[in-house]
């Protein structure tokens, strides 16, 4: 299954667009004047080493951190420094590096929670159900999501951001702690997803990203390195530098 | 919500069906023990059920909603003060009864948004709503003297209010509750608590509530504003203490400060400890065993109540810090799982480290 | 003007008391971000302990000075070490488990001495300001919560212990390194925490009296100033008490000490909601 690469932006207004964004923790300049456009349905990935700001970035697309600096705007409304269920309300969602869920709860009420945001209950237990389904969760549904091994985690919470039928969709690490066949599995479901919702992934795994990856946007200490297709990212120059050191899963 | 669901639900809190019998069970009590008790005995039961109301108001919003209410006492007070000067100025208690829970709540809603919308953290928020309910009464304790009057009713300081007529029938304040009334009306309102929370929870303001309590940064991220939730919960906790506090002033007859005191929110605290956070059962079962035991200590007049109450707070916290229910929960269970066990195969469960902090 | 004049004393004598009803619960909570709702109940047992030790015929400066510490910070250790230190890490339970030793402790002593309030001589005359009559005791408690800081900050700052306190309060990973074993520090700090609130319940008992249930009568407005000061231990407490030390004594002066209480408590709350984490949480974050 193949998308064609995405067309120039249709709309006036880009689905997200990050302009001069800069996060100071401090004297450490985490994430510096940044700019970024996603249009809609588009696929987007972020490479980089560990603490090159990506995480931080997301945080603040989130809501979860304000930017010290620089706007940020979600189909046109200013979102930076906003609460998180306020932007989470608007279309974001996200998926955060280390499992994030409810761990007393189970698989299926984890993923109500987030169906029912918006939907009436019915119509809420009908959406757990069918993306319960979609992600072959249905035979662990009922047991408490603490419990579970941690790649089952990552597709819980997979299916809690699905449930919240986002515009926009943050994965932080998706494949992080899964096998071979999981990661597979992993990056036929963002295609699939991507079909009809923007994604932006952020993974270390090469192979993962040569596997769904058109654009790449690599981080490099709190700056945006370089931004291209994926095949004359990876094998730019400078990009592998700075990987240089740091190991390449290919 | 189908049936399965809902039946899951309840099968995670406590067992499928077990709502209707305890239903059946608070029912079967309170018509039962009056063919039984004498009016004395009643006395003495009724202030359990007032406690168990007062038990499960703690057990909320401690228990689901994740707060560290160590004040629910300062409701419990206001509730009864409410009652106390509404019914003595109205000569009536159809319209003092909603007051004694309304207030209460109002109280809450005031000192929850500044708490929860301040993003006091969990430690602090233990901090504050004990700090406000000991400086409510010491406030009520300085009004002795006419000058501190609401209608006609002197507040009286230390000494409190004496002579507060009881609940009466609605609209006729000529016909006056006796013992035996106050008994049904209290265990009334305490089935009418239980049923009350056990709706909330089932229903999706509920689940969230809970859900928050397990991870609030996901809750955020799914679009729910918790602040909002858990204000909601606070308060609704802070009615039920109201009408804990409006049943208290009903089985006494009089009010003091000594509603606010401290060891009236140690002893919620209590109640849920002993009885199981995250149930319902367990506070009522706590209260009734607890409040027993206090009164036992109390009339036998040679060690100070406190003095075991503290002894069972700390041991708890120390050796069985989720209460007795899941304990006998997790017995159940466990016995079940080997049932299973014997007959098919075993499922491998995934210790996971990875636990959400008390952050 | 000698109202002005008796009004100023009152409120450094104000300040000093909020400085020693607080030190011994900031000194726990800065170093172990432990509130501990027993912190009442050490005063109280400080106090019985210096009523119990002049009745004996002790000197009541020994008493004081000597004595109350002396035995409140033994039990004190003896807390620690049988029930806090298994609770480390879980705040809330510490909490919980801190308030179950105050009603035990309350009761304890309500069964031992019973449920009535004592008086101890006050050992300082009385002094006039003008037309105004005052206790010169009021002196005494400025001296002793100068006192008091000034050794903390000096303990803190000069001898070898308080740099492992300091190294631990900054990452507990530190002190390990030094050699230490957290868990000391922990035991050390909770003693020491244990015996400031005995010395000041001794202190304090010539004006307050003495029953089992005082301990409450203090709680509110040390929570409220370690609240508002921070985790800092002597910079914390000190602005801290200087802050909600004018207010009470000023709102006491002007309506009643219970209207002092309440005013501290609505800065308190307005003040944490600009500053989550105190006075020197935002502004002196690497002071003592």
């Amino acid at each position: 299954m193949t998308n064609p690469i995405p067309a120039p932006a249709k709309k006036l207004t880009p689905l997200l667009e990050a302009r001069d964004v800069t996060m100071k923790f401090g004297g450490v300049t985490a994430v510096d004047h940044v700019d970024l456009v996603l249009n809609e349905v588009e696929l987007r990935c972020l490479i980089g080493p560990n603490g090159a700001g990506k995480s931080t970035f997301f945080k603040m697309l989130t809501g979860q951190l304000r930017p010290s600096g620089g706007s940020i705007r979600f189909r046109g409304n200013e979102i930076g420094g906003a609460h998180p269920h306020d932007i989470a309300r608007r279309g974001v969602g996200i998926k955060t590096q280390v499992p994030n869920l409810f761990d007393g709860l189970s698989a299926r009420e984890n993923v109500f929670i987030a169906a029912a945001r918006r939907k009436s209950v019915a119509r809420a237990t009908a959406i757990v159900v069918e993306v319960l389904e979609r992600l072959h969760l249905t035979d662990i549904a009922d047991r408490e999501v603490g419990r579970l091994a941690h790649g089952q985690r990552q597709w819980v919470e997979l299916a809690t951001v699905l449930a919240q039928e986002p515009e926009l969709i943050l994965l932080d690490e998706p494949a992080a702690g899964m096998t071979k066949a999981e990661v597979e599995q992993t990056a036929q479901l963002i295609l699939e997803i991507n079909r009809t919702q923007a994604v932006v992934v952020v993974e270390h795994d090469m192979q993962f990203i040569r596997r769904i990856a058109k654009v790449v946007t690599v981080f490099n200490q709190g700056k945006i390195l370089v931004e291209d297709h994926v095949d004359r990212v990876l094998a730019d120059e400078r990009v592998r530098n700075v990987y240089l050191g740091n190991s390449i899963s290919a | 919500m189908t049936s399965h669901s809902l039946g899951r639900f309840l099968d995670q809190y406590g067992g499928a069906g077990s709502f209707l019998s305890v239903c059946l069970l608070l029912i079967l009590v309170m018509f039962g023990l009056p063919l039984f008790v004498s009016t004395f005995g009643l006395l003495q039961v009724t202030i359990l059920a007032v406690m168990s109301i007062f038990a499960l108001s703690q057990g909320f919003v401690w228990g689901f909603a994740g707060i560290m209410s160590f004040g629910q006492a300062g409701f419990l007070g206001l509730g009864a003060y409410a009652y106390a000067v509404a019914v003595i100025n109205y000569g009536d208690s159809t319209l003092a009864v909603p007051i004694s829970i309304i207030l209460p709540m109002l109280f809450a809603a005031v000192m929850g948004y500044f708490m929860f919308y301040g993003r006091i953290s969990d430690a602090y928020v233990g901090v504050i709503t004990l700090t406000v309910s000991v400086i409510l009464f010491q406030l009520i304790n300085s009004t002795s003297g006419s000058q501190y009057r609401i209608g006609v009713v002197e507040l009286g300081g230390f000494n409190g209010i004496p002579a507060i007529p009881p609940l009466n029938l609605i609209g006729d304040p000529s016909r006056p509750l006796d013992q035996t009334g106050i008994w049904y009306a209290t265990m009334g309102g305490l089935l009418l608590v239980y049923s009350l929370l056990r709706f909330i929870l089932m229903s999706r303001f509920g689940r969230v509530v809970v859900a928050i309590r397990e991870n609030e940064t996901r809750a955020q991220l799914i679009g729910y504003d918790p602040r909002l939730f858990k204000l909601l919960a606070f308060v609704i906790g802070a009615g039920i203490a109201g009408l804990a506090g409006c049943l208290y002033v009903n089985w006494a007859g009089y009010i003091s400060p000594g509603v606010f005191a401290l060891t009236m929110s140690a002893q919620a605290i209590i109640f849920v400890l002993v009885g199981g956070l995250g149930t319902l059962l367990g506070p009522i079962l706590g209260a009734v065993l607890i409040q027993w035991l206090i009164n036992t200590i109390g009339d036998q007049g040679t060690v100070d109540p406190g003095l075991g109450l503290g002894i069972i707070l700390v041991a708890f916290v120390l050796l069985f810090p989720k209460g007795i229910v899941p304990l006998v929960q997790a017995a159940i269970q466990q016995a079940l799982t080997l049932r299973k066990r014997n007959v098919g195969s075993p499922l491998p469960v995934d210790a996971d480290p990875l636990q959400s902090g008390a952050e | 003007m000698d109202l002005a004049g008796l009004i100023a004393f009152n409120v450094v004598t104000g300040i000093a008391t909020l400085c020693l009803i607080t030190i011994g619960l900031g000194v726990i909570y800065g170093m172990m971000r432990i509130i501990n709702l027993a912190h009442g109940e050490l005063m109280m047992l400080g106090a019985f302990t210096c009523i119990i030790a002049t009745e004996a015929g002790i000197n009541i400066w020994i008493s004081i000075f000597v004595l109350s510490p002396l035995v409140v910070g033994i039990i004190g250790l003896v807390l620690e070490r049988t029930i806090i230190r298994f609770l480390y890490g879980r705040i809330l339970d510490t909490m919980l488990a801190t308030w179950g030793m105050s009603i035990g402790l309350t009761g304890l002593i309500v069964t031992v001495f019973g449920n009535n309030v004592r008086t101890l001589a006050n050992p300082a005359p009385s002094f006039g300001i003008g037309a105004y009559s005052t206790s010169l005791y009021g002196l005494v408690i400025v001296a002793v919560a100068v006192g008091a800081l000034g050794s903390l900050f000096a303990l803190l700052r000069l001898t070898k212990f308080g740099l492992i306190l300091r190294a631990t309060m900054e990452r507990p990973g530190m002190a390990a390194a030094l050699g230490i074993k957290p868990d000391t520090v922990y035991m050390a700090t909770f003693a020491l925490g244990s015996a400031l609130a005995g010395m000041a319940g001794a202190v304090l008992a010539p004006i307050s009296g003495v029953s089992p249930v005082m301990g409450v009568a203090y709680i509110t407005r040390a929570f409220i100033t370690v609240l508002g000061g921070g985790a800092a231990i002597v910079t914390g407490t000190g602005l801290a008490s200087m802050l909600f030390g004018t207010i009470d004594e000023l709102v006491s002066f002007k309506a009643s000490p219970v209207i002092g209480s309440v005013a501290m408590l609505m800065t308190a709350v307005v003040l944490i909601r600009i500053f989550p984490t105190g006075i020197t949480g935002r502004f002196l974050r690497r002071s003592l």
